[in-house]
Formats: structure tokens, C-alpha cells, sequence
């Protein structure tokens, strides 16, 4: 992270928005201490396969799953056939450029495996020591957690629904990338929504878009400009 | 530090301040408008879903319990809206709410509202919509309605129907200039006069001007056009009369952070806020049954399967906006498209992710996406404002609010029989299985923002007189959509604009009496 006053600005930010979801600092500490200890590239959220990756990506496989990309994928827990959000792009949005995030990313998902951790000694899972600990959680517990966090009113529930909305827009909007080039390149969310095509010129124009035909009797009481009375 | 003076200061450039502006420039004043957002035309609205496109002009500001979609450019709300342009039921006038009396000034009611609504649908202005306007997606409303014994109408929409392409994207902004907003009408009037209209400057705060002849001097920050959580300039704008419209969560956060400066402002500023009852379901149209039951086929042989093909809302159901039905049971039904940014939001049978929601995707073009505006409770308030702007910015686009919203059993019960409404009617026979967006991501969803600085006649529960003038400050007027003082069961673009237009004689009169050369009576502003 340099040390301009833009970043300064967007740490503020971000470190608004933590505080406003309650302070992840301190639940964070220990568990991020424990992930570095047997993962040394939990602080680069971007190398691949790291510590913390892998967590993002097991989060986002949760939200939208897909199958698994390789043999002894852990990370995709490969509850489905076909495309999920970690192929979609997932992480690559929440550690994009245009986002303040990515600083915070090792952070949040030293968080979410403390968050595992607390989940699994509750149930008496015993989690994989090869893994982290969310990636060990099978897919109906990682699914248990993820409603546990987004639906109760925890402190930093913030948190995971801002991460839940982001893995979405990855799916469901290639959200970094030019909305017309991931359409024609079948970015696999777009095409799985079946998103239209555009034009020759990269813009969207139906000129066939109406039955043409009168459906349904209209109110009794609609005012001459179209308005209820 | 820069320093200067006008006449009339507007800070927002959205209905609430657009429609004054134009009128006090055309009357003659010295009028300086404030925009927080930048200022982007037809060739700089994009078709993309890319972060960093749409997200310059729209923001999403969570609070706790609710999440509001608000404008943030030049032109407000009419650039990224819908362009949905109804009055308001004349029952809505007569609301009494929880606190069991009229909620509205005694000065207003549907009848006194319908002259400005006129003149604004003449401005804009206004089509009605008919059937082969309608969207593949309204007319599936239309036809289930019809088939469960209901009606639906085609929506008046300020959109120039020979210019529109059908394209789907008034979210990002109209390519085509076919939406009516106000950069094609009121704003270029405005200028026209001689209005000066900043974009990139965000007023801070509200204090009393030490320049003789002056009432008010705004603090403000020049925006970064690339990170608005930078600021650069900052700077002091005297003016004789002020016009706030920076929005329904914008409004009461400036006015809340400006209370010390002013010696205070009304209780009622910050408080009573609304999402106009908003409630969206998401329903999953069986292509068979829409073809079998409904008897619908496109070019190409699909029964349906076009939710982002069309005009985003042209279809709408006025069933239940009967007068006599009890309060918080009325409601208007829309049929609406929001592109895929929402599809969060959306439930399957077991919840909001996981399998079956990424199965529900799979369908995602035979989805139809419903719009309940109902009655709610004003129950939502705002906290403690941030240090600077509306709201604390975490991301482009996206940002944290400092309001909260807890549903009232009668705002549910209100979003109860919507729901029920939409079962009846969408259900029959399997046709479609529907569920309300989950709040478990974002709380209750809004993109009409209502009565956070609202108009009224009892001093404790309204923050402005029935002249929209800050009690205790004169000179001192907000006309946005937070003045509004109740859920509207339509969508409030028509009554936030009528309301301005009604306004502006009380603001132009104050202006008058503190010295400004301006007269009222300018013809609407020509496009």
C-alpha cells in the first residue's frame, strides 16, 4: 500500500466502514496470527492458492457454486456442474484496483476462518490442518456459516454481506469487465443468466420488445394523463 | 479557499433543485446550483456493468435495516430513473398514519397538487404509454392480471418514445436522449438564464452569512472526478436564500451536521424518514404456463423469456389503491427491471445462495421483477452524521449511511397484502413462483427515498412550514423528495417535481423581500 493521500483516504474509508460493522481488528488478531503461522502467503490476497485466497474463494463458491477446476480442488467444494463464482472472476473483483479492499482482503479472511473455527469446535467438526479452516468446512456447513453470518445481527455482518454482494456483481455482472467484450468473450456468469447479446456498435436496442397488443382492461378510475384518481 | 456571493444558493441539481433553479434564473435572480455528483451527457453514459461505469452516477448507501439507490450527477434521480412519472392517489393526501391525523399540510391535496403536476408533465414531459410500448415483461404482468379477474395499465413515462431504443439501460444513464431528464429540460433553461450549476462540489455545511445582505454561507468541497472520497478546494458560497434539495438521505445529514452553526434545527429533521413502502419481489415465469394459460408467444417461438429486453417499468396495476380500504393496505403493483446488480437480492426455495438460487439464475430471462409501493410508517431516522458528505463512501458506488429502519407491523402488514396480491395473481394455476427480495443482504431496498425533512402543519413532526421553508429559518428552503410526507403508494419522481414547482412562489417572494431582483410567472422551459 503506498502511501499517497488517496490511500491514506480510502484506509480512513475503509476503516470507517469497519468500525461502523464493529471492530473485526481484535476478532481478527488471533486467528490471523494462527493462518500466518502455517500459511505464509496468507498476506498476499492476491498470489494464488494462498492461505487467504483460497478462503475468498471457497466464501464466493458458497454464494454461487461451480464445479471444481482441477482434481483435489478444496477451495470449490464442487456442489455443482458448471460455472460458479470463483470462475466468474470473483476474487479478481474483490482484489480489483477499483475497489479499497484489496489491502484488507488477508484480514477478512483470517476473519471468516476465525468465524470457521468457532462454527466447527461448536459442532465438533474436525477440521483438515492442510487447509483453512472455512475450506475445510463441507459445502452444507460452509453454507450453514454463510447464513449464520449474513442473516443474524452479528458486528461485523457488515462485512460479509458488502463480500456477498461483490462475489455476486462477479457472477451476475462481470463486474470487471466491459459488460459488451464479457458477453461476446462468454464470461460464464453472463452466460448462464443467457445475458442478450449487443450490437455491432456495443450497444443494447430491442425493436422487438412488446406483444403489440392490449393484455389487460385498464382501471376504471385512470385520470386522462395515464394517473390512478 | 475560494470565497463568492449569489443570490439563491441550490445545493442538489435533482428535482427538488433543477425545477427552483430555473424559475429564480428565469426570473431574474443570480442563482449558483452545488451538484455533488459529476456532470456526464448522452456520449458518456455507457452500456456496461463494469465497476467504474454505472457506479460514478448511481450509489448504493446502507444503513442499518434499509439500503437506498440514490443519484449522485448533475440532474439527480431523473438521470439514472426510470422516468415512471404518476400522481399520487388522491387517498394519499389524506393519510393520518400512525399518529392518527392528516399528515399533510391541510394546503395540500390532490386537487390543489394537480395543477403543478400538470405543468410538470408538460415540462419534462410525459408520454402515456400504450400496449406496444409495453415490454414483453409488462405485458405478462397485464395478461396475469387480466386472467385473475384484475386490471393493468400501461405507465406514463417521461421518455420521448420516437428516440428510445428499448435498450433497457436507464440505470446507466440514457445514450439515446430519450429519457426526458432534467439535463434536457430545466437544467439547460436554467443556464439559459444565466444559472451557474458546479458540479463536483459537495456543501459540507449550513451557517449564518457575516456579509451584510447575505442569510446563509455554505461551506463546500471540490470533489476528486475520479475518487469522490478525495477532496481537493474547499471553498465559501454567501447567499440571500437557500434552496436545499441534496436528496432524502443527503438533506437532513447536511442539516444535521449544520444544527450548531444555525442554532439549531426542527426535531423533526432526520426523522420520519420513509422508502416510500417499497417492496420487490422476484417471480419465475413457467414458459409453458406463460403460453398456455396466458396465450403469450414473441417472434421466434419463446412465450417470454425477455426480462432485459424493454422500457424497465411500463406496466402497472391500480387495483389496490382503493380510497375506503383501510391505511397501510393500499398499494400500487409495477412490474420494473433492475439489471443484474440485484440479483443478489433475489430468493430461490431455500434462501438468497447456494444451489438453488444458481439454478434459479439459470432462468434469469423468464425472472419478472415486481414493484410494491405501499404505506409505511415513516419509522426510519438518522444517526449521527459523518464528518463530511452524506455518507461514508467505502468503495465507488457503494457507501455506509448513517440512516436506520426498523418495519412497523403496519409497514408489513402493508407489504403482507402486496405480497399476497402478487401470490394471487402470479401463482394461479403455476404460472410463476414469486418471493420478496431477502433482507438479510441489505435490509429493505429503496430507491425512492422520502420524508427525512418533511412539510406539515404541527411544528413537532414536520422539520418545514406547507411552504417548504425550514421552521425558524427563513430563507432557508428544502423542496426535495425529503419534504415529501408520506409513502406516495406511486413512484414519487411527479409528486417530488409538482411539489417544487409549487414551491417556487414562497422561495421567489422570500428572494424578493431580501433584495433580489426576481419576479415569478416564467413560462415551463422549453426543450
Amino acid at each position: 500500500m503506498t502511501t499517497d493521500r488517496r490511500a491514506v483516504l480510502k484506509a480512513l474509508a475503509a476503516t470507517a466502514a469497519v468500525l461502523v460493522a464493529g471492530a473485526p481488528a481484535t476478532l481478527a488478531a488471533p486467528a490471523a496470527a494462527a493462518a500466518t503461522d502455517t500459511a505464509p502467503a496468507a498476506t498476499d490476497a492476491s498470489a494464488p492458492g494462498s492461505w487467504s485466497v483460497q478462503t475468498l474463494e471457497a466464501f464466493a463458491d458458497t454464494l454461487v457454486p461451480g464445479q471444481r477446476r482441477f482434481p483435489g480442488d478444496r477451495a470449490v467444494a464442487g456442489a455443482v456442474t458448471g460455472p460458479g463464482a470463483v470462475e466468474a472472476g470473483a476474487v479478481a473483483v474483490l482484489s480489483s484496483p477499483d475497489l479499497p479492499l484489496a489491502p484488507w482482503l488477508p484480514e477478512v479472511a483470517a476473519l471468516l476462518d476465525a468465524h470457521a473455527l468457532a462454527y466447527a469446535a461448536a459442532r465438533l467438526i474436525l477440521l483438515p490442518p492442510t487447509v483453512p479452516p472455512f475450506v475445510g468446512l463441507s459445502f452444507t456447513h460452509r453454507t450453514g456459516l454463510v447464513g449464520e453470518l449474513t442473516g443474524t445481527d452479528g458486528l461485523d455482518r457488515s462485512i460479509w454481506q458488502v463480500l456477498a454482494l461483490l462475489v455476486s456483481l462477479a457472477f451476475d455482472t462481470a463486474a470487471q469487465l466491459d459488460t459488451a467484450a464479457a458477453v461476446r468473450a462468454g464470461h460464464p456468469g453472463l452466460t448462464w443468466l443467457d445475458f442478450p447479446a449487443p450490437g455491432p456498435d456495443g450497444l443494447w436496442r430491442f425493436p422487438d420488445h412488446s406483444y403489440g397488443a392490449a393484455l389487460a382492461p385498464l382501471h376504471p378510475a385512470t385520470t386522462p394523463s395515464g394517473s390512478p384518481a | 479557499m475560494s470565497a463568492w456571493t449569489t443570490d439563491v444558493l441550490v445545493i442538489g441539481s435533482g428535482f427538488g433543485g433543477a425545477i427552483p433553479a430555473y424559475h429564480l434564473a428565469a426570473g431574474g435572480a443570480r442563482v449558483t446550483v452545488l451538484e455533488r455528483g459529476p456532470r456526464l451527457a448522452a456520449a458518456d453514459f455507457s452500456h456496461s456493468l463494469r465497476l467504474g461505469t454505472y457506479n460514478r452516477i448511481v450509489d448504493v448507501i446502507k444503513g442499518d435495516g434499509i439500503s437506498v439507490i440514490a443519484g449522485n450527477c448533475v440532474g439527480g434521480g431523473s438521470v439514472v430513473y426510470f422516468a415512471a412519472s404518476l400522481r399520487a392517489p388522491a387517498f394519499v393526501f389524506e393519510r393520518r398514519g400512525s399518529l392518527r391525523r392528516r399528515l399533510w399540510p391541510a394546503a395540500l391535496t390532490r386537487a390543489a397538487l394537480d395543477p403543478w403536476y400538470e405543468r410538470v408533465e408538460e415540462a419534462l414531459p410525459v408520454t402515456r404509454l400504450d400496449w406496444p410500448d409495453v415490454s414483453y415483461a409488462g405485458g405478462v404482468l397485464a395478461a396475469a392480471c387480466a386472467r385473475a379477474g384484475r386490471t393493468c395499465n400501461p405507465v406514463p413515462v417521461a421518455v420521448d418514445t420516437a428516440r428510445c431504443t428499448d435498450c433497457n439501460w436507464m440505470l446507466s444513464g440514457c445514450r439515446f436522449d430519450a429519457k426526458r431528464s432534467l439535463l434536457l429540460n430545466y437544467l439547460p433553461a436554467a443556464e439559459a438564464h444565466g444559472a451557474e450549476v458546479l458540479p463536483l462540489h459537495e456543501v459540507q455545511t449550513l451557517a449564518p452569512s457575516p456579509l451584510p445582505g447575505h442569510r446563509y454561507a455554505a461551506t463546500f468541497a471540490v470533489l476528486d472526478p475520479a475518487d469522490y472520497s478525495c477532496t481537493g478546494e474547499v471553498g465559501t458560497i454567501h447567499a440571500k436564500v437557500v434552496v436545499l434539495a441534496a436528496g432524502a438521505v443527503g438533506t437532513p445529514v447536511l442539516l444535521q451536521r449544520s444544527a450548531p452553526l444555525l442554532g439549531g434545527v426542527p426535531a423533526a429533521v432526520g426523522r420520519y424518514f420513509s422508502g416510500n413502502g417499497d417492496r420487490v419481489s422476484t417471480a419465475v415465469v413457467d414458459e409453458q404456463k406463460a403460453a398456455s394459460l396466458l396465450g403469450l408467444s414473441r417472434p421466434g417461438g419463446a412465450a417470454y423469456a425477455a426480462l432485459p429486453v424493454g422500457k424497465p417499468i411500463t406496466a402497472a396495476s391500480f387495483d389496490h389503491l382503493d380510497p375506503t380500504a383501510p391505511e397501510f393496505s393500499r398499494f400500487t403493483v409495477q412490474q420494473i427491471y433492475f439489471p443484474p446488480v440485484t440479483n443478489v437480492l433475489a430468493q430461490a426455495a431455500d434462501g438468497w445462495f447456494g444451489v438453488a438460487k444458481r439454478r434459479m439464475r439459470h432462468e434469469w430471462t423468464s425472472w419478472l421483477t415486481l414493484l410494491a409501493m405501499t404505506e409505511d410508517d415513516n419509522e426510519g431516522s438518522f444517526g449521527l452524521p459523518p464528518l463530511t458528505g452524506g455518507f461514508t463512501r467505502v468503495a465507488p458506488g457503494i457507501g455506509l449511511g448513517s440512516m436506520s429502519f426498523a418495519a412497523t407491523a403496519r409497514t408489513r402488514a402493508g407489504w403482507a397484502a402486496a405480497d399476497a396480491e402478487l401470490r394471487a395473481v402470479l401463482q394461479k394455476d403455476g404460472l410463476a413462483e414469486v418471493r420478496p427480495w431477502t433482507e438479510a443482504v441489505a435490509g429493505a431496498v429503496t430507491a425512492h427515498p422520502l420524508g427525512s425533512c418533511r412539510i406539515g402543519d404541527d411544528p413537532a413532526t414536520s422539520a418545514l412550514t406547507d411552504q417548504h421553508e425550514l421552521r425558524g429559518h427563513p430563507g432557508l428552503f428544502v423542496t426535495d423528495g425529503a419534504a415529501v410526507p408520506t409513502s406516495l403508494t406511486v413512484n414519487p419522481s411527479l409528486t417530488i417535481a409538482a411539489l417544487a414547482e409549487r414551491a417556487v412562489p414562497a422561495v421567489v417572494d422570500r428572494a424578493a423581500r431580501a433584495g433580489v431582483a426576481v419576479t415569478y410567472g416564467a413560462p415551463l422551459p422549453t426543450g
